[in-house]
């Protein structure tokens, strides 16, 4: 069976910065993977990619067996039309940083806003979805709620039931709960815990080495665009091979 | 008093403190200047009333005169048409602008440099001799088959021509005041639109300008009042059925211009207030989600779970409680 996810020698550079210097890294299905690394390390960038919301620039990126942002034909590669690329993002939910929930419209709206207007759902279909979705990221109550009017943890929920109404193969988390007040980040993981029990394939940008440590099936340690190492996140946290590593574990106790 | 407390049962009732109820603040200063703008206002009417010069009885009977009202209605028709077409091809210019597409900018800016460039009196002027530079104009597949055969001399246009040169120098304006709003949506909500699936143009329609209408809104309002005042030049066209083009005939027939200016001021002000009105319940509109401020609906919900009726005045302070645990 193809893996989730397949990097090979992934290679980003934002004009003369390379920023990704050959990321090859595998997830399979049903897996979670947490990423750390010290910022500017190329976590968040690699992650884009993933979803072609930051074009390849070398190697390649397969996400279910397909090529990411490219289509190969006859031994060379061809920009995909953005149509293309809307679509191989429909199967893919990212949950960001700072939550990017629409400000005008009620947390309900947020969630119905893409299946209907995307997937071309019937709204009431849709609707019915989304309250199940609330539902389930413990927010029923505030469905009517715009999301000014919410904590940093309610529109955190909110974006991941927004992410998850596409019925998304794989979800992106890029530092879902460094914004958020240290009170505020349980409610979030506890809902991202309940995903990943539910055999849904996750890569998480994190901070949180907890959560690394009891959810993750992998933990990659990424430095200045490269993955330093990778593996089992109990055997990786509690006897790192690599200098780099060592002192990245340490500066965070 | 003693009804709205006993309203409320529960263990806690007898302890809950009496609501304040302080001296209000004197406040001197307001009601100094109160009478000064008073007095200062008296004495202008005053004044205008008994100068021979103002001609009020002339004012009072051209203020409703059928040829007035009818040519404060043509004002109203050239700023309403006229800012409808420069809205929407304000809005087709900034998104070229902003479009990755280097064609469809170079376009648009050269638009803006011409339109912006030159005084809307020039062009107003032009756009009275396009049928003497243009004679004839034709629909179709150039040097091959005409569909379509327009004698711009035979028709007359100056109506259209009036609404045309309006409104193709205000969109000009409008495609900047629309990028500055497209502008001001920050860069994640397009992201988060992207990577839900949606397409340039569904973000677009449905994320950034909703978004960019609060920005929007405010100065188009201004070019809106800004445009009905601008309609005075459309005699450059040469047309001059509207508001001020009609006072000046009449006064060019009767020798009274200082009453029909008043006339023309009147209605002109009358029109500007009614647009502010309709500006005020826009941006209301448009401003949804923006507060923490619950909206009087969400009130009402909230105050009905408490099992308490909402205290008049007392709406929207309020910010949302922990209350959802």
């Amino acid at each position: 069976m193809t893996p989730m996810v397949q990097a090979d020698r992934v290679c980003k550079n934002f004009g003369a910065v390379q920023v990704l210097k050959g990321i090859s890294l595998q997830v399979e299905r049903g897996n979670v993977t947490c990423l750390i690394g010290p910022s500017g390390s190329g976590k968040s960038t690699f992650l884009r990619c993933i979803n072609h919301l930051e074009r390849v620039d070398a190697g390649r990126l397969y996400v279910d067996g397909t090529l990411v942002g490219y289509a190969e034909r006859g031994g060379k590669l061809h920009e995909l039309h953005p149509r293309e690329a809307a679509k191989q993002r429909r199967d893919i939910g990212m949950v960001f940083q700072h939550f990017n929930l629409f400000p005008h419209r009620t947390a309900l709206a947020n969630v119905v806003e893409a299946p209907v207007l995307v997937k071309k759902k019937r709204r009431s279909e849709a609707t019915e979805r989304a309250r199940e979705l609330l539902d389930r990221v413990g927010l029923a109550d505030k469905a009517d709620a715009y999301p000014a009017q919410l904590s940093g943890g309610q529109q955190q929920r909110v974006a991941i039931a927004r992410a998850l109404a596409m019925d998304p193969k794989l979800m992106l988390f890029d530092e879902p709960t460094s914004a958020l007040d240290p009170e505020l980040v349980g409610e979030v993981l506890s809902v991202m815990k309940d995903l990943a029990a539910g055999g849904m394939t996750m890569i998480v940008v994190t901070h949180e080495m907890g959560f690394a440590r009891e959810v993750a099936d992998q933990l990659v340690f990424m430095d200045r665009g490269v993955v330093v190492e990778a593996g089992d996140p109990r055997a990786l946290l509690s006897n790192p091979q690599h200098e780099r590593t060592k002192t990245f574990l340490s500066n965070l106790l | 008093m003693s009804e709205q407390s006993s309203s409320v049962s529960g263990p806690e009732a007898g302890t809950e403190p009496a609501p304040i109820e302080a001296v209000p603040l004197r406040r001197p200063g307001r009601w100094i200047a109160g009478v000064v703008v008073a007095v200062l206002v008296a004495l202008f009417l005053w004044g205008a009333a008994t100068n021979e010069a103002y001609r009020w009885d002339i004012y009072a009977q051209y203020l409703f005169d059928r040829r007035i009202t009818a040519a404060a209605w043509k004002t109203i028709q050239l700023t309403v048409l006229a800012m409808i077409l420069a809205v929407l091809l304000g809005i087709v210019l900034a998104v070229m602008r902003l479009s990755p597409n280097p064609v469809l900018r170079t376009v648009s800016w050269v638009y803006l440099w011409i339109f912006r460039g030159t005084p809307v009196y020039v062009q107003l002027v032009f756009w009275g001799l396009f049928p003497a530079i243009y004679k004839q104009l034709d629909l179709g597949i150039p040097f091959v088959h005409q569909f379509v055969h327009i004698d711009l001399q035979g028709i007359n246009a100056a109506f259209l021509f009036a609404v045309i040169g309006l409104g193709l120098n205000e969109a000009a304006y409008m495609a900047e005041i629309i990028r500055a709003g497209i502008g001001s949506v920050p860069e994640g909500q397009t992201e988060a639109s992207t990577a839900l699936g949606m397409s340039w143009a569904q973000t677009m329609r449905r994320t950034i300008l909703p978004q960019a209408m609060r920005v929007i809104i405010p100065p188009t309002g201004n070019e809106l009042i800004s445009m009905l005042k601008t309609t005075s030049l459309v005699a450059a066209v040469p047309y001059t059925l509207e508001l001020y083009g009609r006072a000046r005939d009449i006064s060019g027939a009767n020798f009274q211009p200082i009453p029909l200016l008043l006339v023309a001021a009147t209605w002109y002000l009358a029109i500007t207030s009614v647009l502010m009105v309709g500006q005020y319940f826009l941006e209301r509109h448009y401003s949804k989600g923006l507060s923490r401020r619950l909206t009087a609906r969400q009130l009402q919900a909230l105050a009905d779970a408490q099992g308490k009726p909402l205290p008049p005045g007392r709406g929207g302070g309020v910010a949302p409680g922990g209350d959802a645990q």
